[in-house]
């Protein structure tokens, strides 16, 4: 356990350290836009940037996933028998994630690899054979709030190895035994980079300043928050389109389709957002969240009140601040918080 | 912000509530990150100095007004007012229950531009003064003409002036923004039959499904989305290609000879996908084939596409 060092023009050998045997993945740009991306030249990773646009939770849940697949001809040797999808061939690395998009894969993993009984395989083959080396944030953006929900932008939680970016070099600290191994062989980082990525530290948190309080949000009753008049205000401008929940790293709801064509079938799991009305039609035609009001109240309700209940203590965000970058209408959630902390 | 509109606004908002003459009023607030400001009903006095008038109002305000069973006072330009009067026609809103504040819109600005002129650093700060705009972010301050970053559906949009109105607030101004309308479709009318292919999967290819197009859009009013129906499903739910491109191609014939080209689904869509390319072609389209038919004109006008008479051209049928 320890900080190490390294310089900058050498961070190209370990990344290809990696490339030879697995996949690496990383930010890279895009035209405006920072994207997750397979990389083939090192150069392309980038370490000045605020975050990625979308999180990389598509990486480890993809908006579409087939499950298995099927044939359906029931003449056939293998009709209606399951085949199923592969797992992960190679191992893989995602280089300079984001603490906020690390420690969301930790409180999803409570969701998707809760118990024996429950283990989502699909999950758990890419958690398992996924190496995640942070990035820390030196400079978050004004609408990240991490260090109010349990967060910090040098945060370890989720990650095997966090880098602090010293301009010419970069510091690395081992989170776990993976993270070590990883490490060993490379130098130790001296006291006055030690020093400097404590001052960075600082710095980084410092400039978060959106000055939130989950303290009422968890000691009020369920139904207290769930009945404040405040949400009479909230959902009537919104759209109820997908886009926060598809932005946000801890959003994981599902919707599970059987597609077939010919005799081929194959069942798909695609992203589902709680913000649309199908999301909870029942086949009887009754709707428990029948309204916009419903909806959106879920969303947050779940975040900042179930989620934390059922997981020990964890809140379903990480504080990125994506949803309030790409909401159309301006439905700012640190405006939801203090309304739901009163 | 716009101060002087944003006075005379909330003037005549203050005005109504205190009249009784309307429940609420509809408008903008300012949004709490640039270049985004956000619909906002206001049922006070008091709420009213909340709103605001700039040029970064860039949904359409008449898709709020569905459903809605009080009396509403809406902030419209030309493109919102028009969208008013369609849903008056199709029986959507009822034109007693809205009172609708005219407004003339300087053209609303497209935040992708404004990133793209900044090189996507982060924008802190964004002001408008006259007719630029100064975003300003950590280290840098840009200042911008207008002109060069508003929404393309703005430069090109014929009728800035609200068409249908209660009262006009402040002055009449231009009704054009100078581009023309008819060269934005254009591109696709050169191209060949595969060309086109390519230019709509690149604009697609990063859609994400979110439907915050379709939920922005005044004419998506449908109780049942046909990507949502189940019985039959006619649009399957992945991100493969054909699932998403069914959604965009069916959606926008949908909106054919209806759609008034108020941009509201390029602004909301987060990804920054123009979906215009589609809908400015098929507008053009119902133009030239509908004796210059625009919708949204006139109170008791019919789409063209929603009638049929037995006298209508069918060359197109192949017997």
């Amino acid at each position: 356990m320890g900080y190490k060092c390294l310089a900058k023009d050498k961070f190209s050998e370990l990344v290809e350290k990696f490339t030879k045997e697995q996949d690496v993945f990383a930010p890279i740009a895009q035209g405006l836009e920072v994207k997750w991306s397979l990389i083939d030249d090192p150069s392309k990773i980038l370490f000045d940037f605020k975050n990625t646009s979308m999180s990389p939770k598509g990486l480890f849940f993809p908006q579409t996933e087939c499950l298995f697949e099927f044939n359906n001809n029931k003449d056939a040797e293998d009709a209606f028998i399951l085949k199923e999808t592969s797992p992960l061939v190679k191992k893989r690395t995602l280089l300079n994630i984001r603490p906020c998009d690390a420690r969301a894969f930790s409180i999803l993993d409570k969701v998707f690899m809760k118990d024996e009984d429950s283990l989502d395989v699909y999950w758990k083959d890419k958690r398992d054979k996924t190496i995640l080396i942070g990035l820390a944030c030196t400079n978050p953006c004004s609408t990240c709030f991490c260090t109010q929900v349990n967060s910090s932008p040098f945060g370890e939680d989720g990650l095997d190895v966090l880098m602090i970016d010293l301009g010419d070099k970069v510091v690395l600290k081992d989170v776990t035994d993976k993270g070590e191994e990883i490490l060993k062989g490379l130098e130790d980082a001296s006291d006055e980079d030690i020093k400097k990525v404590e001052e960075l530290k600082k710095e980084a948190e410092s400039k978060i300043n959106a000055n939130l309080s989950m303290d009422n949000i968890l000691s009020r009753e369920v139904l207290e928050v769930y009945e404040d008049p405040f949400w009479d205000r909230l959902y009537e401008t919104c759209l109820n389109c997908g886009a926060c929940t598809f932005y946000c790293p801890t959003c994981h709801c599902f919707d599970i389709q059987d597609e077939t064509k010919g005799d081929y079938g194959r069942r798909v799991r695609n992203w589902d957002t709680c913000m649309s009305w199908l999301f909870t039609q029942h086949a009887s035609g009754h709707n428990p969240r029948g309204t916009k009001k419903h909806r959106v109240r879920q969303r947050f309700m779940h975040k900042f009140k179930y989620m934390p209940i059922k997981l020990d203590g964890d809140i379903g965000c990480v504080g990125c601040g994506r949803c309030i970058q790409v909401c159309p209408v301006n439905i700012d959630v640190r405006d939801v918080i203090k309304n739901m902390n009163k | 912000m716009l101060v002087e509109y944003t006075k005379q606004i909330q003037e005549a908002a203050k005005r109504l509530l205190k009249e009784k003459k309307v429940d609420c009023v509809l408008g903008y607030r300012q949004g709490t990150i640039p270049l985004v400001d956000a619909p906002y009903f206001a049922y006070t006095e008091e709420e009213v100095d909340n709103l605001i008038w700039s040029s970064f109002c860039t949904k359409n305000l008449a898709n709020f007004l569905i459903k809605r069973t009080d009396r509403v006072a809406v902030i419209a330009q030309g493109c919102v007012s028009r969208s008013i009067v369609g849903l008056i026609n199709e029986n959507q809103v009822k034109r007693e229950n809205v009172y609708i504040l005219g407004v003339w819109s300087p053209g609303m600005v497209d935040r992708f531009k404004v990133m793209e002129r900044v090189g996507g650093r982060e924008i802190l700060e964004a002001k408008e003064e006259g007719d630029k705009i100064i975003v300003i972010g950590e280290g840098f301050e840009e200042v911008i003409p207008k002109k060069e970053v508003l929404r393309q559906n703005c430069l090109t949009c014929v009728h800035r002036n609200a068409v249908l109105y209660d009262e006009f607030i402040g002055e009449k101004g231009e009704e054009t923004g100078g581009g023309n309308r008819d060269m934005v479709a254009a591109p696709w009318e050169k191209l060949s039959i595969d060309e086109r292919w390519e230019k709509f999967t690149e604009t697609f290819k990063d859609c994400i499904r979110c439907y915050a197009c379709r939920n922005a859009c005044p004419l998506c009013y449908c109780a049942e989305c046909f990507v949502d129906e189940s019985k039959p499903q006619w649009c399957g739910k992945t991100q493969d290609e054909a699932d998403v491109y069914t959604f965009h191609i069916l959606r926008a014939f949908h909106c054919a000879g209806r759609c008034v080209d108020c941009g509201a689904c390029e602004s909301a869509c987060p990804m920054g996908i123009k979906m215009r390319v589609l809908t400015s072609k098929i507008e053009k389209d119902i133009r030239q084939m509908y004796d210059g038919y625009e919708p949204g004109m006139e109170l008791g006008a019919v789409p063209p596409l929603s009638v049929y008479r037995p006298n209508d051209p069918e060359e197109f049928i192949t017997p």
